[in-house]
């Protein structure tokens, strides 16, 4: 995609810097002269979004850091210092914490979207699986930040979670003491996952940076699938595309701050409020919510380690995605059998979260299993056989083709149906 | 590369190898203490051993200490508990050790192999779910003896575990009687 470049700075100084280091050039290649397709719609403005999200994560918590303590015994206390005292400080507390829910929704479209558009397919293999890297430290990410408060939730989710390695055979219980740094999630514990929480946005920041090269070496993909065979296909992103994404980002941010102002504790656990306790674990414990779908899932195995890598091996199934799928068609829009399972895998997905918010008694543990097992059989046997026995939608010759069809008729529906 | 340079290739490839392999001992040494740092440091090490005085602990009822960080269960047991516990063939459980610190790695996990002979009225054993670490509800669930409320693993009166998906009995530390009533765990 990347053709010639059409930056020609006629300011002095920026020609001066262009002949040195052309960092200019690149910005103006990747994000004002870049052809994009024509035909995004606002289901690819959540990349830009998922972009300004870690960065006003990363701001927020960087701020945050100036007035939080990481020591079991002060570590809460700096928490309510921060949302009663410091200046702003509510605020700012509440942004990070909804924010990193926010981030997660838009990450989890994000994901959705890539899934529904085939975004995964050959030649964008590797871009996929950056996105799939950065989902996995941000799972990690979060879960560290959601520790340091030091709340009932915080201590014994972190328990639970740093005890998924004593699953290893063998070496789980070194492994364990190892993360802890004692025999227990203690102080130890408290600051390293601090240490780490500051550590992986930067990490997060460099694989994003790969994601994106990645995306500029290929192209977008786009609602019909078709790849860009020419200029006609495509605009600049500059305007169109950086109008595009801020308008929905500034959608996307009325319900974001809404939260924020008015329910800024409703995404979270009440027993959080309860300082972190030892000896007593909360009657129910569930994670926040983005990592539910993920906790059925372990929790629908009755066995410790294959629990364990069945949680681990719902992620890491994403990895193959681009193999599992066999159809030669993207876009799910001309793929009509595809389509349906993409949206029971989505109901699905959805139905692994209410179950792994709720109890793991009577028959919620049978829908947690029955959801498990549709889960799997979606990725490791209806989309290989899928493929082959589909017969897809005639595609469109061209983007270009697709959208001035579009105006006239209503032809091959470019988004997904609500 | 040219005839020359690969004339002198014994010279160079023994440099190579050789900064190589002082680059690798240098690299592991630099990993040995970045990782080994993450473990117990010496004062979590340190923290040897309590004492717990059972007098008070009446029939029926249950204590919890801290032991390294960790909950213990100190549990006087009702002799309907132990005759439940004792009635139980070891054949029946999911996990037929004793995980008993104080009894040898392969002790079959008979009631007998949990506590002391002769203190059987007293159970002592962590409050540490062996699936994910959360800490039992005494008197819950369906074998009456624990329940972890995580994920559902449910424990006997001996605290073994009975269904759910923790794979090993509640572990029991080691632990001695110092006197009568004085236990001393650690």
């Amino acid at each position: 995609m990347s053709g010639h470049s059409t930056y020609n700075p006629t300011n002095p100084v920026m020609k001066w810097l262009d002949a040195r280091l052309p960092l200019p050039r690149l910005m103006y290649d990747s994000f004002v002269s870049y052809p994009v397709p024509r035909n995004l719609n606002y289901w690819y403005t959540f990349g830009g979004i998922l972009m300004i999200m870690m960065v006003s994560q990363i701001i927020t918590g960087v701020v945050l850091v100036m007035h939080y303590t990481p020591d079991v015994n002060m570590a809460f206390d700096s928490v309510e210092h921060i949302r009663r005292n410091v200046n702003y400080g509510n605020i700012l507390q509440k942004w990070h914490a909804v924010g990193a829910s926010f981030f997660f929704i838009a990450v989890y479209i994000h994901i959705a979207r890539g899934m529904y558009y085939g975004s995964y397919k050959a030649p964008r293999e590797i871009l996929w699986m950056l996105g799939v890297v950065i989902f996995l430290v941000m799972m990690a990410t979060g879960f560290m930040g959601y520790v340091l408060p030091w709340g009932q939730m915080s201590f014994w989710g972190a328990k639970v979670i740093t005890n998924l390695f004593s699953a290893v055979p063998f070496f789980g219980e070194p492994i364990v003491t190892w993360l802890w740094g004692g025999f227990s999630v203690d102080n130890a514990t408290l600051q390293r996952f601090f240490s780490l929480h500051y550590l992986l946005p930067f990490v997060l920041v460099g694989v994003v940076i790969l994601h994106v090269w990645a995306l500029h070496v290929t192209g977008q993909t786009n609602p019909t699938g078709v790849e860009v065979k020419s200029g006609q296909d495509t605009l600049p992103f500059t305007p169109y595309a950086t109008v595009k994404d801020a308008f929905a980002l500034c959608v996307f941010f009325i319900f974001f701050t809404a939260f924020v102002f008015y329910a800024p504790d409703y995404l979270g656990h009440s027993i959080n409020y309860e300082k972190a306790n030892p000896l007593s674990t909360p009657a129910h414990i569930v994670p926040e919510w983005y990592y539910l779908p993920f906790y059925a899932i372990l929790r629908a195995i009755p066995d410790k380690l294959l629990g364990v890598v069945a949680m681990f091996g719902s992620i890491a199934i994403w990895f193959l995605l681009p193999w599992l799928d066999t159809s030669k068609v993207r876009s799910a829009a001309y793929r009509p059998i595809y389509k349906q399972l993409f949206w029971i895998l989505l109901v699905v997905f959805f139905a692994l979260g209410v179950v792994g918010a709720n109890p793991a008694e009577g028959w919620w543990i049978t829908a947690g299993q029955i959801l498990t097992f549709y889960y799997f059989l979606h990725f490791l046997v209806l989309l290989p056989l899928v493929g082959l026995l589909e017969t897809p939608k005639p595609l469109p010759s061209s983007i270009s083709d697709s959208v001035l069809a579009n105006g006239s008729a209503k032809a091959p529906a470019a988004q997904p149906a609500e | 590369m040219s005839t020359a340079d690969a004339h002198d290739a014994n010279r160079r490839d023994f440099l190579y190898i050789a900064t190589g392999a002082v680059g690798a001992v240098g690299a592991a040494s630099v990993a040995i203490p970045l990782i080994d740092q993450m473990n117990p440091s010496a004062d979590v090490l340190a923290l040897a051993s309590i004492e717990v005085n059972l007098e008070p602990v009446e029939e029926g009822q249950s204590i919890t200490v801290t032991w390294r960080g960790n909950p213990v269960i100190i549990r006087h047991r009702t002799a309907k508990e132990i005759e439940e516990a004792k009635a139980t063939p070891v054949g029946d459980l999911p996990d037929r050790l004793a995980r008993n610190a104080n009894l040898a790695e392969d002790a079959p996990a008979t009631d007998e192999n949990r506590v002391i002979e002769g203190k059987e009225q007293y159970l002592v054993q962590m409050g540490v779910c062996t699936h994910l670490g959360c800490v039992p509800i005494g008197n819950e669930g369906d074998y009456e003896g624990w329940f972890c409320p995580c994920h559902g693993s449910h424990y006997d009166t001996s605290g073994r575990i009975r269904r759910g998906p923790a794979p090993e009995n509640l572990h029991v530390p080691p632990y001695a009687y110092v006197s009568d009533t004085l236990i001393k765990i650690g």
